[in-house]
């Protein structure tokens, strides 16, 4: 499930890595895909009880909904057009990743800590049309629930899996990755799709 | 509905975007794409602006803008066809040197002997020190090692060093 080098096994929580959508006990659907400007996108989710089962099949919604998208290691709740704090990632398959928890979900999640800004260009599935180069932290800790048992866990995160968790908590929070680039001249129209 | 291209070029002062916009959204206009610099403290704006006002009737609102000479203003209908995508593949070409006369006209020379569409371009010169960095598009099928190695021997011949990376977004 984790890829751990030497020396960082520290760093990933056992009970997140092991976690997988299997937990949650209902089957997936595929959502749409909500695109800005929805307004959706730009409200500040609100929190929610990671043990309610809307909680749980929206979890399980997500996850399936991410397998489905060419090249999706995350989706936050806003982008299927719930306004909530709710997320999953999956960075495994992606190259700049280093550490990694596999699958997950996290409910009300948070930014603890936070260190190393690294700038990097971004594309979001629901801002399919345009890039931005976006300066984030490179190694994080991040706080929030699982969703079913509502377990609370802290996540030490680090390079690509430190910006994709950042990504998808902004998007929880009513932020996009243009609410964060890196000046006036750091968005590109995309040419190349997925 | 009719797409104008419309150019400010000259003394910076505070208030020309919002002079200038101000006419615009007078005429209903709707501003589509703008880029707006300093150029060593020279104002420059291009925008594109799309709505049913004529060139003459933009040309005439803006006129107020260009009265005490400080500022030039033109205004022309271009057609509302997008350039064509063409799906090349994005990347970064950055050269920085000792200034001398060419260095833009012979880099981008090379970049335009494969079909690469150069998409935004920008080059800083600071003292001695020249900057350029660009976004190119390259066609599919270019050699991107063939073109490194073409781009080195004239950046060498430029007495300048040049990197090109391909600049791949994430997907978050």
């Amino acid at each position: 499930m984790s890829q751990t080098p030497e020396g960082a096994a520290h760093q990933v929580d056992a009970r997140v890595a092991g976690w997988s959508e299997t937990e949650l006990g209902v089957e997936g659907r595929v959502l749409d895909v909500v695109r800005a400007p929805a307004a959706v996108l730009s409200t500040d989710g609100e929190r929610v009880d990671p043990t309610a089962p809307e909680t749980v099949q929206l979890a399980a919604d997500l996850v399936a909904t991410m397998r489905v998208s060419p090249g999706c290691v995350g989706l936050a709740a806003p982008q299927v057009g719930v306004g909530v704090k709710v997320f999953c990632v999956d960075v495994s398959e992606h190259p700049k990743t280093r550490d990694h928890h596999g699958t997950f979900v996290l409910c009300n999640a948070e930014v603890v800590t936070s260190s190393r800004n690294e700038k990097a260009r971004e594309g979001c599935m629901s801002v399919p049309d345009l890039t931005g180069d976006v300066k984030r932290p490179s190694r994080i800790v991040v706080r929030g629930q699982l969703p079913g048992t509502g377990e609370e866990v802290e996540v030490t995160a680090n390079a690509f899996e430190a910006r994709a968790l950042q990504h998808e908590i902004d998007h929880c929070d009513g932020f996009l990755f243009l609410d964060k680039v890196a000046g006036a001249h750091a968005i590109y129209q995309r040419k190349t799709y997925l | 509905m009719t797409q104008h291209a419309i150019t400010v070029l000259g003394h910076d002062r505070p208030g020309i975007i919002a002079q200038a916009t101000a006419v615009l959204a007078d005429l209903g206009l709707n501003i589509e794409d703008t880029s707006m610099t300093l150029l060593r403290g020279h104002f420059a704006m291009t925008l594109i602006c799309a709505g049913g006002a004529t060139e003459g009737r933009i040309s005439d609102a803006l006129a107020p803008l260009a009265e005490d000479g400080s500022l030039t203003v033109t205004v022309r209908e271009v057609s509302g066809e997008h350039a064509a995508g063409a799906g090349g593949a994005p990347h970064v070409l950055t050269v920085h040197g000792g200034d001398r006369p060419g260095i833009v006209s012979g880099v981008v020379a090379v970049v335009a002997g494969v079909g690469g569409n150069v998409t935004d371009l920008t080059t800083r010169l600071s003292g001695d020190l020249y900057v350029l960095l660009a976004e190119v598009d390259l066609p599919a099928g270019v050699d991107v090692e063939a073109l490194r190695t073409a781009l080195t021997e004239e950046a060498a011949r430029l007495g300048v060093g040049v990197t090109l990376r391909a600049a791949e977004a994430d997907e978050l």
